[in-house]
C-alpha cells in the first residue's frame, strides 16, 4: 500500500518534471502577432468563419489572407478590438458564411410595406401574394429562399430569416462529396436534377 | 524469426484490434469519414502504439514487477502512455512542424484511445519480452490502419452510394463495419494453418 503509493508520486513527480521541462526546452516559438490575434478571438472554434478552429483563422488574419470580419460569435466588439490591434479598418461584420449555412425564407414586415408590386415581379416562384397598394405577404411553403425580392424592395421591408427546424421539416443530412472526386460530382449532380424534375412534375 | 512473423501475421489479420477484438471503435467510427484524416489518425496511432507497448512493458518489468504493485498496472500504464505521448508531441512540435501537422491534432486523442490500453494489458497478461511486446504494438497497429484505411475508403464511397434513406449516416458505417468484421473471421485459423 505504502510502496505504491510512494512509487506514484515517485513517478508522476517524475513525468511531470520531465513534461515540465521539455515544454521549456522544446517551446515552439509562435508568431507574436498570431497570438494576439488568438487572445482575442472568442476560443469558441465553431467553424463559423470557415476555417478549422479559431487558431487557424487568427494564422490567416495575421498573414493577411482572412478578412477581421468573419467571426459571428465575436460580433462587432472582436472586430473592433482587432481593427484596433492590427491598425486597419473596421469592417461591418460578414455573416454571408453564416447565413447560408441553413436554408432561409424571405419574410415581408408588413407594417412597413407599401404595396408597389416589386417583389412580386422578381418572385421567379410566385411565391409572393398581393396587389398594387395592398399589404403583401411571402407564402412560406413556395419561397425557396433566393433572396431575388430583397434587392427590388423600395422600403427594405423583406427579411431572409433561417427556417426553424421541426420535426416535420428534418431530413438526413446530405451526402458528403469531395469536389474534387469528378465522378461522384457527376452522380451527385444528376441526382439532383433527378430530385428537381421530380418536384417540378 | 518465424516466430515474429507468425505474431505479426496474427496480430494484422486474425486477431485484428478493431474488427475482431473490437478495441479502438471510437477513432474507427468517428474520423473514417474523409482518407486524408483516416490516414493521419493510422498513421499517429502506429506510432503511439509502438512507443506504448515499449515504454509500459519497461514500467512493468522494471517498477510494477520489482515493488509488487501489478495490481496498479492499469493506472500506472495510464500515466505512462500520456507522459510519454505528450513528451513526443513535444518533441516533434520543435524538431518537425511537418510530421506536427500530420499527426498533431490526433496525438492526444489516441492517448486515450481503449487499443492503446489494451495492446499494454494484453502484453502483460500473454507474457510477451519485450521485442515481442513492441512487435506486437506495432502489428496491432498496422492492424488498425490497414482497417481504418480500408473503411475510410469505403465510406466515401458509401456517400454517394443510393442508401435507403432509414439506412443512410451512421447506420449504413455500422453495417458495412460489421460485414468487414464477418470478412476479417475469414482470417481465423491463418496462423495456425502457417505453422
Amino acid at each position: 500500500m505504502i510502496t505504491g503509493i510512494l512509487a506514484f508520486v515517485a513517478l508522476a513527480s517524475f513525468f511531470g518534471l520531465v513534461l515540465g521541462l521539455s515544454a521549456v526546452i522544446f517551446k515552439v516559438e509562435s508568431s507574436p502577432v498570431v497570438d494576439q490575434i488568438d487572445a482575442l478571438l472568442p476560443q469558441t472554434q465553431c467553424g463559423q468563419c470557415s476555417f478549422a478552429g479559431c487558431h487557424q483563422y487568427a494564422q490567416a488574419i495575421a498573414s493577411g489572407d482572412a478578412p477581421i470580419n468573419k467571426c459571428p460569435p465575436g460580433g462587432d466588439n472582436l472586430i473592433q478590438s482587432l481593427a484596433d490591434l492590427l491598425d486597419v479598418e473596421a469592417l461591418p461584420l460578414d455573416e454571408t458564411e453564416a447565413a447560408h449555412s441553413g436554408p432561409i425564407v424571405a419574410v415581408i414586415i408588413e407594417d412597413t410595406c407599401i404595396g408597389c408590386t416589386l417583389c412580386i415581379q422578381a418572385c421567379p416562384v410566385d411565391a409572393i401574394l398581393g396587389a398594387a397598394k395592398q399589404m403583401h405577404t411571402v407564402i412560406e411553403s413556395e419561397c425557396t429562399g433566393c433572396e431575388l425580392c430583397v434587392a427590388p424592395c423600395p422600403v427594405d421591408c423583406i427579411e431572409m430569416i433561417p427556417i426553424k427546424q421541426t420535426i416535420s421539416n428534418w431530413r438526413w443530412p446530405e451526402p458528403q462529396y469531395h469536389t474534387n472526386n469528378q465522378a461522384a460530382s457527376t452522380i451527385y449532380t444528376t441526382l439532383d436534377q433527378v430530385l428537381a424534375e421530380n418536384t417540378q412534375a | 524469426m518465424n516466430e515474429y512473423f507468425l505474431l505479426l501475421v496474427s496480430t494484422i489479420f486474425v486477431n485484428n484490434f478493431v474488427l475482431v477484438k473490437f478495441l479502438g471503435l471510437c477513432p474507427f467510427m468517428g474520423s473514417s469519414r474523409k482518407l486524408e484524416v483516416a490516414t493521419g489518425m493510422a498513421l499517429a496511432t502506429t506510432f503511439v502504439l509502438t512507443l506504448s507497448s515499449a515504454s509500459s512493458y519497461l514500467v512493468n518489468t522494471y517498477i510494477l514487477l520489482p515493488l509488487e504493485i501489478e495490481y496498479l498496472r492499469t493506472i500506472a500504464f495510464i500515466l505512462v502512455i500520456a507522459a510519454v505521448v505528450n513528451f513526443t508531441e513535444m518533441v516533434v512540435h520543435k524538431t518537425s512542424p511537418m510530421l506536427y501537422q500530420v499527426l498533431g491534432m490526433f496525438l492526444p486523442l489516441i492517448t486515450t484511445n481503449c487499443a492503446v490500453l489494451g495492446v499494454a494489458l494484453l502484453n502483460v497478461q500473454t507474457g510477451y519480452g519485450f521485442f515481442e511486446s513492441v512487435l506486437f504494438g506495432f502489428g496491432a497497429a498496422i492492424g488498425f490502419s490497414l482497417v481504418m484505411i480500408l473503411f475510410a475508403s469505403i465510406r466515401e464511397r458509401l456517400a454517394v452510394a443510393d442508401v435507403p434513406e432509414i439506412f443512410q449516416g451512421a447506420p449504413i458505417g455500422l453495417i458495412t463495419a460489421g460485414i468487414m468484421a464477418i470478412a476479417f473471421l475469414g482470417f481465423a485459423g491463418l496462423d495456425k494453418g502457417l505453422h
